[in-house]
């Protein structure tokens, strides 16, 4: 995407810089102008490379969507002003702004807040989804090694917005075992 | 006569008066234009020196410049003025002052209404400068999500000036689009076919347009959000039936449409300068009208791209990622067709065209990137991170302020009839150029690295320190060129000596008069043959000066000029403009009066108010009627036209029917929200609806049919000049049998702040009640005119805006009445 852009950007760039170097052909007829300008550059060119970058998109977002497997663990997260809470389907208890899965298994987080709209951003784990009042939003997460990631609330939510971030560590099956181990006494 | 006489004489009847009295009286569209664009200067330097506060905070890590909590008032001020106190009005200004002068015209449509909109746009931004001054500044961001911005979450009164000063200034933003709509549709030059207006005046029209269907869902949103707010009304509260995301889809019907909005003027003066600086003609006219009108169509196609993280299906993101893609394929034609005229043509390297060139390398970066947030994978990432940031500078200062510092060169001759002499401007280009590429290329690296929009602050290991800094040196250095552009601007003004009265060799109509402008802009209306004129007969400005064209024999004190035919151009009617007036002022001080008291919460002043609002609008419309001299009249050129009052559709039926569809826009968006809380809103169904009332319905509709009858009678009698009141008064019944049965209803929507749909049908109900009571007190004034009968007796132009009126009332009865009374039968 980024170099497509940036051939782009100096193709437009070069097309303005020849404007000023070349001598004018003074009989050109307007109408095959019209035609290279608006039919070629401004029509063709743009509509092709559009739908290629647009097939592009939607078919990485379709991969990127959860999808049934059964290996998934669900955990929730609760957003307020300014902290995260989550909890755990297989386990009881919550923990406070941080956030333990397993790693290399997928995870569907149910997102949702107490109060204000926030933000749900662990920005090596995926993209990220807000947090409604009133509304769950399901966003799929995978860690692919065991460590800590870092996350952050993502939409502006008053004063406290900027220090609202929180962890997210992934465990190794071992550990994942253990964490739950102790969350059930 | 000869010119020197014509010009005496017109300007003693166009002239507003000397000094203070002058501002705050004059109806000239030169004059308001110009005070639009100063004004909306200021308000640049206020948004641009909070800017600097906010490079400042976030120049150094863990920055304790500011506390967030005055931080969060900095940034929602910062895009609030920029947004709608800098770019709508700098580019209403604009249009003002410039689109009689390119249509070949003396004023604007409704000289009045200008000065009415400049009025409420002066006081609203007032209020917003003392919240402020005051530290009450807004502080939910320029977007106001609720619940945050809700009266749980921001108590204070912040919230409140941004919901009632922003809806202030937008009723200038509608006033002014019904007046460039009606301006360029009906006040041409004769023979201006639409084919051959100048583009600029395809972009206002445009932009107009799109200013009249985007800007009502936001004054909905904001009414609601106000209601909310202040009775406790819960539209957005999801635990009542309310949603979040309500306010998130009417905030982004509007502000999407507005970044075109402001672009596309923009737009125009590039499609206007361009072509003279290139020494040709813009390559493909209709190709660039048709890509400016679809840009407008697909911009309201894609508000929900500012909502790709909210959890929206994903085969709706696919149909919004497509239509954010394929807007960038008329903006594509656009940047080509200018390419394409610079190659036609032989381009000069002067100052509008630097900033052009300055134009032409940040927008299409701006565009690129904006192709890539509409790409949905990427927008989840990038979405809230000072990448967007980023991007929408380089599309709202590269696609905006760019244009209009190259519009601001290449008209300032015109404007103060002087030659440029210093050359600070080209200096301050390459500051504001490289300061602008410096801070923002920055902010999308940082962006990329995790950096969050709208943070207080960050830590030092973060490793953003560096960039940061960098980005805020170049943002001062941007500023110390803005600065410079203004000290070249006031020694313009202030010392440069006298130039020539066409310096660009340019064609179109403004170049064709003495420069500064006369207040009456030509002596004579010219007749346009081509979409040069000056170009094509380059004597044509001494012809105008002559008199030689239409309305050439100034007569008494009446400033006089000619409407046409919207698409041929072939010469209507005679249209006599009031003279100056302190109606405007007035009229805008009690509307502000009706904003401020409901700001404070004095409610009991708000009706006192709104009554003097009425009681001035009746007088502004009769005075506008006196007619000087009846009958069919000599406009020059062996031509007899009739007065525009004395035809079917006068300019007053035009500006109805453009408010009305900003009205009917309006309308729709609640009906939207209606059904979007019925199928999408959490905690619904209501715990009880509203039960059907057989009364109700057959009173409103029987009343509605009776209204649109009577209405037509009444216009039957007055084009027989019969004496007969038989109609008014049955029109009078219908109206009034329409606001008791709404009434009734009202009264029977239950406890409001309870659940989000009684408080929505009561909106409803009392929307289509209030214009029922707008439709009776016009009925009434016609009523009362025909009763007292001789000069005042109204004539079939005023029948047909009452019957505008009245028809659109009875519609709106007719359909909330039915829509909430079926309400149970619907689940």
């Amino acid at each position: 995407m980024l170099t497509g852009s940036a051939a782009i950007f100096a193709l437009v760039m070069l097309l303005l810089l020849i404007a000023y170097r070349r001598t004018p052909a003074p009989h050109q007829s307007e109408r095959r102008q019209e035609r290279f300008w608006l039919y070629g550059l401004g029509l063709a060119f743009p509509l092709v490379t559009l739908a290629a970058l647009l097939i592009y998109g939607l078919v990485l977002g379709e991969t990127l969507l959860p999808k049934a497997n059964e290996n998934v663990v669900t955990v929730r997260a609760e957003a307020r002003q300014w902290s995260w809470s989550f909890g755990y389907a297989d386990a009881a208890g919550r923990t406070q702004c941080v956030l333990h899965i397993p790693a290399g298994r997928p995870v569907e987080v149910e997102i949702t807040s107490l109060d204000v709209v926030h933000s749900f951003w662990a920005p090596r784990l995926a993209g990220k989804l807000d947090a409604i009042p009133g509304q769950v939003n399901v966003l799929r997460i995978e860690a692919a090694a065991p460590g800590e990631y870092h996350g952050v609330g993502a939409e502006f939510s008053g004063p406290g917005y900027s220090g609202d971030a929180f962890t997210v560590i992934a465990h190794d099956p071992a550990s994942w075992a253990a964490f739950l181990g102790r969350a059930k006494e | 006569m000869n010119a020197l006489a014509r010009h005496r004489a017109l300007s003693r009847i166009w002239s507003s008066q000397p000094g203070w009295r002058g501002v705050i009286s004059t109806v000239n569209h030169s004059d308001i234009g110009r005070m639009f664009l100063l004004v909306a200067t200021l308000f640049f330097l206020i948004g641009g020196v909070l800017a600097m506060l906010i490079r400042t905070q976030l120049a150094t890590p863990h920055s304790a410049f500011v506390a967030p909590a005055i931080y969060d008032q900095i940034f929602t001020m910062h895009g609030t003025v920029m947004m709608f106190l800098f770019a709508i009005p700098l580019l209403e200004g604009a249009a003002v002052y410039l689109l009689p002068k390119l249509l070949g015209t003396r004023d604007l449509a409704y000289p009045r209404l200008s000065a009415y909109g400049f009025w409420c746009y002066v006081f609203g931004g007032l209020m917003l400068v003392f919240a402020l001054l005051a530290g009450l500044a807004p502080d939910s961001g320029w977007f106001m999500y609720p619940p945050l911005s809700s009266s749980a979450h921001s108590p204070g009164v912040n919230a409140d000036f941004w919901l009632i000063g922003v809806t202030f200034v937008e009723v200038s933003a509608i006033a002014a689009a019904v007046e460039i709509c009606v301006s360029i549709l009906k006040f041409r030059a004769p023979g201006m076919s639409l084919d051959l207006m100048p583009i600029f005046a395809w972009y206002a029209l445009v932009t107009a347009l799109m200013i009249l269907m985007g800007f009502p869902p936001l004054i909905l949103g904001s009414i609601l959000l106000e209601l909310e707010r202040a009775f406790g009304f819960p539209f957005f509260e999801s635990a009542l039936g309310g949603s979040p995301l309500l306010w998130q889809h009417l905030f982004w019907l509007f502000g999407h449409p507005e970044v075109y909005i402001i672009f596309l003027p923009a737009a125009g003066v590039i499609s206007t300068v361009l072509p003279v600086m290139a020494r040709t003609t813009l390559l493909g006219y209709r190709w660039v009208v048709a890509a400016a009108v679809a840009l407008a169509f697909l911009s309201f196609g894609l508000w929900v791209h500012h909502m790709f993280a909210t959890g929206i299906p994903h085969m709706g993101l696919a149909f919004f990622s497509a239509a954010s893609t394929l807007v960038a394929v008329p903006t594509g034609i656009q940047i080509f067709a200018w390419l394409g005229t610079l190659w036609k043509g032989w381009p000069r390297l002067t100052l509008p065209m630097l900033y052009i060139i300055g134009f032409f390398f940040t927008f299409v970066i701006g565009g690129l990137t904006g192709v890539m947030v509409a790409i949905v994978p990427f927008d989840w990432q990038a979405h809230d991170t000072a990448f967007i940031t980023a991007h929408l500078h380089y599309v709202l200062f590269g696609g905006f302020v760019f244009p209009m510092l190259a519009g601001l060169y290449y008209w300032l001759p015109q404007l103060t009839g002087r030659k440029r002499f210093f050359r600070i401007g080209e200096m301050a280009f390459w500051l504001i150029f490289l300061g602008f590429n410096g801070a923002f290329l920055a902010m999308h690296w940082v962006g990329l690295l995790g950096q969050r929009r709208r943070i207080a602050w960050y830590p030092e290991d973060a490793g953003w320190t560096a960039i940061n800094l960098f980005s805020s040196i170049s943002s001062f250095v941007m500023a110390i060129g803005v600065a410079m552009v203004v000290f070249d601007i006031a020694l313009h003004a202030l010392l440069a000596i006298q130039g020539s009265r066409n310096p660009w060799d340019a064609g179109t109509l403004e170049w064709a008069m003495p420069t500064p402008p006369a207040p009456y802009n030509f002596a004579s209306i010219p007749i346009v043959r081509s979409r040069e004129p000056l170009a094509a007969d380059p004597a044509i400005g001494d012809q105008i000066a002559r008199g030689e064209y239409f309305l050439g024999e100034p007569r008494g004190d009446l400033r006089e000029t000619l409407t046409v035919d919207a698409a041929s151009g072939r010469p209507e009617a005679l249209v006599i403009f009031p003279g100056n007036s302190t109606l405007p002022i007035t009229l805008a001080a009690a509307t502000g009066a009706a904003f401020l008291a409901a700001l404070i919460r004095a409610y009991w002043i708000v009706p006192l108010a709104l009554l003097l609002v009425v009681g001035l609008s009746l007088r502004w419309g009769w005075s506008q009627d006196a007619a000087a001299y009846p009958g069919l009249q000599n406009v020059g050129r062996a031509t007899l036209l009739p007065q525009a009052i004395e035809t079917d559709r006068s300019p007053g039926w035009w500006g109805s029917v453009f408010l009305l569809v900003a009205d009917t826009v309006l309308f729709g968006s609640l009906f939207f929200g209606y059904a979007f809380l019925w199928t999408v809103g959490p905690n619904w169904p209501p715990p009880q609806w509203l039960s059907l009332s057989v009364l109700e319905l057959a009173l409103g509709l029987i009343g509605a049919a009776v209204e649109v009858i009577g209405i037509r009678l009444a216009g039957r009698a007055v084009s027989r000049s019969s004496p007969s009141s038989h109609g008014t008064l049955l029109a009078l019944a219908g109206a009034a049998m329409t606001m008791a049965a709404l009434a009734m209803a009202l009264t029977r929507a239950g406890q409001l702040t309870d659940y989000a749909y009684g408080a929505t049908i009561f909106v409803m109900i009392a929307y289509a009640f209030i214009h029922a009571a707008i439709a009776a007190i016009m009925i009434c004034s016609l009523a009362y005119r025909t009763l007292r009968g001789g000069a005042s007796c109204p004539r079939t132009s005023n029948v047909n805006i009452v019957r505008l009126w009245t028809d659109y009332a009875a519609f709106v009865a007719a359909t909330s009445l039915i829509a909430t009374q079926f309400s149970s039968y619907l689940t």
